[in-house]
């Protein structure tokens, strides 16, 4: 059984990740989930979070917003609309992310209206969580 | 006979021009190599977006509540044509091959009765088709101040053609770009952006994925995002391919220069022969005269 699988973040500007991992922690909509090697074929999109890809002992995060995810034999890749090294992460981006969370909660549908108020709270945690 | 004079101030001219055409070749060179690289870099995504979503839109296209940005609204009345062109000239028939094959497609959909609606990006290709098309114009996009292409400027363009979309402003919508092909061929292109269609690339054998949130969820929460990521990608293949028409325009600037240049020299050189030889007889013979 192999015990890595090849991980790689995209963003639409550029391909920040290509890697071998032995665990992804994804953001997914419906809550966080860990794929690992063999993990059956998923496909979920994504809310804003923290990525975390562990290889071995090496441990890295990203954070990614707007995207989805897609976990296959082939191995994890995250697309998100935007995403950055958790480092690279500042609370003026954060506030930004935020902020078009509460716009598109302003301007969602009735039916939306739930997906959308839940986006402003995951936004409004990690802020929280990460002290930005 | 030109004045000798004259000639030289041409020729003066003509080398002064040929330094700023060479200049721009070699600018347009080492953006042309930055555009590549930027469009090169977007690729992996566009392609597992679309691969993505392809799957996905050949299981829901044939269900009833399949998205309105997949499955269209119905009727096809109502036509917009996204023009992306350059924001400058001097790059050959780059603006015109575009703003051409929008041209085209404009006529031939209303001859068939159907209304059309244009939104450009780009200043050149709404200057070209304002005199025929300008009452058709419902907005512009302008990108002169924006240096390098950036997703969101991508995005807002989607969001602006969502809106309308929303609003039942139209019913398909076509985007015109070239595609960069090589520095010297450039691809006048339209493509479909509502309702999607997807290159039916069958062999790609997707495996049978577990979906969360559901199918028709995923998708219309991605569609949006594949159309902010198609212009994005028709944004690039622009700008390399506006950097590439630039480069051999002004490549063949540069030559057409040099030949010129040659001509006027020779052209000033026998005019300065033949003043002298005119002098020389005049001499001869005023001193036969004597």
């Amino acid at each position: 059984m192999a015990d890595v699988m090849q991980f790689d973040l995209v963003s639409p500007e550029r391909k920040l990740a290509s890697q071998t991992a032995t665990s992804v922690q994804i953001p997914g909509v419906e809550g966080d989930l860990t794929a690992m090697p063999n993990h059956s074929a998923f496909l979920t999109t994504l809310r804003p979070g923290i990525v975390t890809v562990e290889n071995g002992s090496d441990k890295t995060e990203y954070f990614v917003t707007g995207g989805f995810a897609e976990i296959s034999e082939a191995g994890t890749s995250v697309l998100a609309e935007k995403a950055m090294a958790k480092s690279d992460l500042t609370s003026e981006l954060l506030d930004e992310v935020l902020e078009a969370a509460e716009a598109a909660l302003e301007n969602a549908e009735e039916d939306n209206k739930i997906a959308a108020a839940l986006r402003v709270n995951d936004v409004r945690f990690l802020k929280d969580q990460l002290g930005l | 006979m030109p004045n000798l004079k004259d000639l030289k101030t041409r020729i003066e001219a003509v080398k002064s021009t040929r330094k700023i055409t060479q200049a721009m070749q070699m600018v347009a060179a080492a953006k042309l190599r930055r555009a590549q690289d930027n469009a090169e870099a977007a690729r992996p995504y566009a392609e597992q977006m679309n691969a993505v979503l392809g799957n996905l839109a050949k299981g829901a296209s044939g269900s009833d509540n399949a998205p309105r940005l997949l499955a269209g609204t119905g009727s096809d009345k109502t036509h917009l044509l996204i023009v992306a062109t350059a924001e400058r000239g001097l790059c050959g028939g780059f603006n015109s091959s575009i703003a051409k094959l929008a041209r085209i497609k404009a006529r031939a959909l209303q001859q068939a009765g159907k209304d059309v609606k244009i939104l450009t990006i780009g200043k050149k290709g709404r200057e070209q088709l304002r005199s025929e098309f300008g009452k058709l114009f419902i907005g512009h996009i302008d990108l002169s101040d924006v240096k390098q292409v950036r997703y969101e400027n991508a995005q807002r363009i989607a969001n602006d053609v969502l809106a309308r979309f929303a609003s039942d402003e139209f019913d398909v919508a076509t985007l015109f770009f070239n595609t960069f092909k090589n520095v010297v061929t450039q691809e006048p292109t339209a493509r479909q952006l509502i309702p999607a269609v997807f290159d039916g690339e069958d062999d790609a054998a997707m495996p049978n994925y577990d979906y969360e949130p559901d199918e028709n969820a995923i998708l219309s929460d991605l569609l949006p995002r594949s159309i902010a990521t198609q212009i994005f990608t028709a944004l690039l293949e622009n700008a390399a391919s506006e950097q590439g028409a630039r480069m051999s325009a002004m490549d063949n600037a540069t030559r057409n220069a040099g030949d010129m240049i040659d001509r006027l020299t020779i052209e000033y050189n026998r005019s300065r022969q033949a003043a002298i030889t005119n002098e020389l007889i005049e001499i001869i013979s005023g001193a036969e005269a004597l």
